[in-house]
């Protein structure tokens, strides 16, 4: 209940009850109209408005003592025909908006019972104007009239409200209360029945409502600033402001209370004014005004002035005009307390100031702006866009009017395009809710139904790969002046370096620059950017396995972009297409970048990452994005020939793991599945070969295109939680990656294949599907089983079982780790996997309670029962992977 | 136990027709009246009326109403006046 005010009569409440239920009713009933019908009711209801503009301005006038027949029947005219012109064609029932490139679709749900205050400035007109946005968005409305017009209201309501039902609408939409009381207003707007209020007027009706506690629409005062800017059209700004603050005696809330007139036109434009109708005030009158029309005690308007005329109010204040004065001009030296005349006047006093300069101008329209007018209404006559742009940066105003009439301006559809209404949003700034002009949907709860859409997915590699053996011949294609070659010391060591010298097209100047073979650091790659900017290149050749080759997408990075920042760059994101930093496009050198792996396992060769290691902030910077994936991508196995057999194993399953998380990755594509499945066919078959027999030139081969089909598998869609956990397991132990890896895989595969816990969101999927991926894997690879169940298990088999062969540890526990030191290590372990990004295309979303589980799984090796994990696998029916 | 329903058909418009029908029924129906709401595509003010009439004579002489076939539009309506609460409903 409203602070104060005591609840009505029991003999009243059941009469408030009455139209509350009756409301309901009809506004239910509503539910069920089509926007056929409602446009049936709606037509003649605008039509009645017209045919009874005049008689209603009459009553209004005669009853309120306010404003200006012609204008009043002019203002309902304009709130039936203008309003019904801006809403014929809106559709306001069922489907109102249809977005099919975007997969929504706007349904408009009615309010239900709407409380509606109405104000006695505008009181007809308000009334039209709320009954036309109520039936045409199916709505019942309970109208409580300002008590000072309340005759005029209720015949307009009758008239509306008879016309409706006529035509269809359903009994008891609208309803006017009998009389005015506090209690009543103070009732309904706290009825749990009553869905939405609907204040329009002054700042105690609109208090109230808000402070009902109910979603209100409360729109109030305003005190319009005008710049009237040298450049502007005076004669026109002049006869708009006369027309705009004496229509209906100036008593809409947007009219002209102050005018700013710059220096050069301010003699001039006063003088437009008193030639038009107006009177220039003296020192002497303008005082006397401001302490008559203006409220001494309270500062505000006068309430007998609303809506007189200004030879009216001339009269009564004591300063002599002619019969016909339009309104009275009152200067002022500046806006606040110590200037009565700069607050809102809702009658034909207009306040002008001089100012000397434009700074000023906007200054002092800002000041009577906030001396309660925000949000409301500004005007600005000026040719001078500049101004009006600045103008309109500085003014908080719903509606900023330029080279028009406020008033008129502000209402919509007569001189400028926007939204015809009878009631301002006035914005945060007014205490609203909205800063619109008020229509149709402020009267709608509008209901978005959003089809699942299907992402744009992507499948992008480097412009060339070659492959097989020999592959590097290739290099002769590629013309350059300067060419830098980038590896590591034993790599040069044993000659690989001149091979590649070897293919260069002749006439190209070589450098070969010896890099660590270790995880770059940020000083390696700022002196290989030296050495790029040194030597001029248009050419560099990565020679080394992940390592060098990430150096070398940084070094290329930097060397072109020297502005970039890479720490910047490595900010974390979800999506790579919504991430918040960009890679720069601008170049201040161009360098072609060929990479020449010479391990089978990272693939970096052709992926868009880089990992280096800033040990002066002691920090790894991951870099993605597709700007680094090399040029040209050569994948030669002669380079892998000699690679040590440990060597050999640990990047050999870190390529099958790429293989086998991109497979079930939540970004995974046919595109993506297709190199995934080649690449665990090809590791599972050759890997033990090329562990066994490192000089088979066959496996060679097969593993390095593995590790490069299963690097295009990954680029796109991801790694997984296998490793989040090598990450977190290999960082602390200091156990190489490839090897950490390895510890995990059978554990992740039964995991993933499992009913979540947690389902990750994946909407390039219909539905969990992991288990049957894996199910495919191991029909690809031949290991049979009849279920998905069984084939699943079969290939976590078959992954123990190739582990075994190439002699990998198979539990953290025979890597000589406690199970105390373990165990102490685990919160930090699950905490630093849980950071790590590579789990956020996972299947299945991790819980920091199953990666200790998984991490456990790890230590124990198989002593683990894996197959009570994959138990958990429904028997799903069959339905399409894609 | 088997009780007997009476079964009443509601046509389109002629709500507070079958609302009459059955609460002049209640005292006979054994257990159960059954309105058949199917053919009732949009109901009015009127008819709303009715029901809440037909609710308070079933709660008075505690019978049961059963609503059959309510389209979702009327059902909507009804659940908006709060009468689906006073009424069982079926189909």
């Amino acid at each position: 209940m409203q602070e104060n005010v005591a609840p009505p009569s029991e003999e009243r409440m059941a009469y408030l009850e009455g139209l509350v239920s009756q409301a309901r009713t009809a506004a239910a009933v509503f539910t069920q109209y089509t926007q056929e019908d409602v446009d049936r009711i709606v037509k003649p209801m605008v039509i009645a408005g017209l045919e009874q503009a005049q008689h209603l301005a009459r009553l209004a006038v005669e009853e309120t003592k306010l404003g200006v027949l012609e204008d009043k029947a002019l203002k309902n005219m304009v709130a039936t025909e203008f309003v019904y012109n801006y809403v014929k064609d809106k559709r306001t029932v069922g489907t109102i908006h249809e977005y099919p490139e975007r997969g929504i679709v706007e349904v408009a749900e009615p309010i239900g019972v709407i409380f509606s205050l109405t104000p006695i400035t505008n009181p007809t007109a308000t009334v039209l104007f709320k009954c036309i946005m109520a039936i045409k968005t199916r709505n019942a409305v309970i109208f409580s009239p300002h008590p000072g017009a309340w005759r005029c209201c209720q015949e307009a309501v009758r008239i509306m409200y008879e016309t409706a039902v006529k035509n269809g609408a359903p009994e008891g939409v609208f309803t006017c209360l009998a009389e005015h009381t506090v209690e009543d207003n103070a009732y309904l707007m706290q009825h749990k029945d009553v869905r939405l209020i609907d204040a329009t007027g002054g700042p105690g009706a609109v208090k109230a409502a808000y402070s009902s506690g109910k979603p209100a629409l409360g729109v109030g005062a305003g005190n319009t600033p005008v710049y009237l800017e040298k450049t502007a059209d005076l004669n026109m700004a002049v006869v708009d402001i006369i027309t705009s603050k004496t229509f209906d005696n100036g008593t809409i809330c947007a009219s002209e209370q102050t005018v700013v007139i710059d220096d050069e036109i301010y003699d001039l434009a006063l003088k437009k004014f008193a030639d038009l109708g107006a009177h220039i005030c003296d020192e002497k009158e303008a005082e006397i005004l401001s302490r008559t029309v203006i409220d001494p005690e309270t500062g505000f308007m006068n309430p007998m002035a609303i809506g007189q005329r200004a030879a009216d109010i001339a009269r009564v204040v004591g300063i002599s005009v002619p019969r016909h004065t339009k309104l009275l001009v009152a200067p002022i030296q500046g806006v606040g307390p110590d200037h009565p005349l700069s607050v809102e006047k809702l009658f034909p006093v207009l306040a002008v100031y001089r100012a000397k300069c434009v700074e000023e101008a906007l200054k002092v329209c800002v000041d009577v702006n906030h001396l309660g007018g925000l949000g409301h209404t500004a005007v600005i006559f000026s040719r001078n866009d500049a101004v009006i742009q600045k103008f309109g940066e500085v003014m908080n105003a719903g509606r900023i009017i330029v080279n028009s009439p406020g008033s008129i301006g502000a209402l919509g559809g007569v001189y400028n395009d926007m939204v015809p209404t009878f009631s301002f949003g006035c914005g945060t700034g007014g205490g609203n809710s909205t800063m619109d002009n008020v229509n149709v949907y402020h009267y709608l709860n509008i209901k978005r139904v959003a089809r699942r859409t299907q992402a744009h997915m992507w499948f992008r590699v480097p412009n060339q790969i070659y492959f097989n053996m020999n592959a590097v011949e290739n290099l002769m294609q590629f013309p350059s002046r300067s060419t830098i070659i980038f590896t590591s010391q034993p790599l040069e060591q044993i000659g690989h370096a001149d091979i590649v010298r070897r293919y260069l097209p002749p006439g190209t100047s070589v450098h070969v620059a010896v890099i660590p073979d270790a995880e770059p650091e940020a000083k390696v790659v700022m002196k290989g950017v030296e050495t790029l900017s040194f030597y001029k290149a248009d050419q560099i050749i990565a020679l080394g396995g992940g390592s060098v080759i990430d150096a070398a997408k940084i070094m290329k990075l930097k060397y072109e972009s020297p502005d970039a920042d890479l720490e910047e760059l490595a900010a974390p994101f979800l999506d790579i297409r919504k991430r918040v930093v960009q890679y720069p496009t601008e170049k201040v050198n161009h360098v072609r970048l060929i990479a020449i792996s010479t391990t089978s396992g990272t693939g970096s060769e052709v992926t868009p990452f880089a990992v280096m290691t800033d040990k002066a902030r002691g920090v790894k910077v991951t870099l993605a994005d597709y700007s680094l994936t090399p040029d040209v991508a050569i994948v030669d196995p002669q380079f892998v020939m000699s690679m040590p057999k440990r060597l050999t194993v640990d990047t050999g399953v870190d390529c099958l793991t790429h293989a086998l998380e991109a497979a079930v990755s939540i970004h995974a594509s046919p595109y993506t599945d297709s190199n995934a499945m080649q690449a665990i066919r090809l590791a599972f078959r050759y890997l033990p070969i090329a562990y066994e027999h490192p000089q088979d030139e066959e496996a060679r081969t097969m593993m390095h295109n593995a590790a490069c089909i299963a690097a295009l598998a990954f680029s796109n869609a991801s790694v997984g939680v296998n490793h989040s956990l090598a990450h977190a397991f290999g960082a602390r132990f200091g156990v190489p990656h490839g090897r950490a890896i390895a510890l995990m895989l059978p554990h992740v595969i039964a995991y993933n294949a499992s009913v979540p816990t947690k389902f990750m969101p994946s909407p390039n999927q219909r539905g969990f599907v992991a288990h049957k991926k894996y199910a495919m894997i191991a029909d690809l690879l031949g290991l049979g089983g009849h279920t998905i169940e069984e084939k699943v298990q079969n290939l976590v088999a078959a992954t123990e079982r190739l582990l075994d062969r190439l002699g990998v540890p198979r539990s953290i526990a025979e890597l000589g780790i406690s199970k105390e030191e373990f165990e102490q290590a685990l919160p930090d372990l699950i905490k630093v996997a849980f950071d790590d990004p590579s789990w956020r295309s996972n299947p299945r979303m991790p819980l920091q309670s199953e990666l200790a589980k998984l991490f456990w799984s790890a230590y124990h090796g198989r002593s683990e029962p894996k197959e009570a994990a994959i138990q958990e696998v429904p028997a799903m029916e069959e339905v399409a992977v894609w | 136990m088997v009780v007997d329903s009476v079964w009443i058909k509601v046509e389109g418009s002629q709500v507070g027709a079958a609302c009459d029908e059955a609460a002049a029924k209640l005292d006979n129906a054994g257990g159960e009246v059954v309105l058949d709401f199917s053919g009732v595509v949009r109901i009015d003010p009127g008819g709303l009326a009715a029901l809440e009439k037909l609710a308070a004579k079933a709660k008075e002489k505690t019978a049961k109403v059963t609503l059959c076939g309510v389209h979702v539009d009327v059902y909507k309506v009804l659940k908006l006046v709060k009468l689906t609460t006073k009424f069982s409903f079926m189909g």
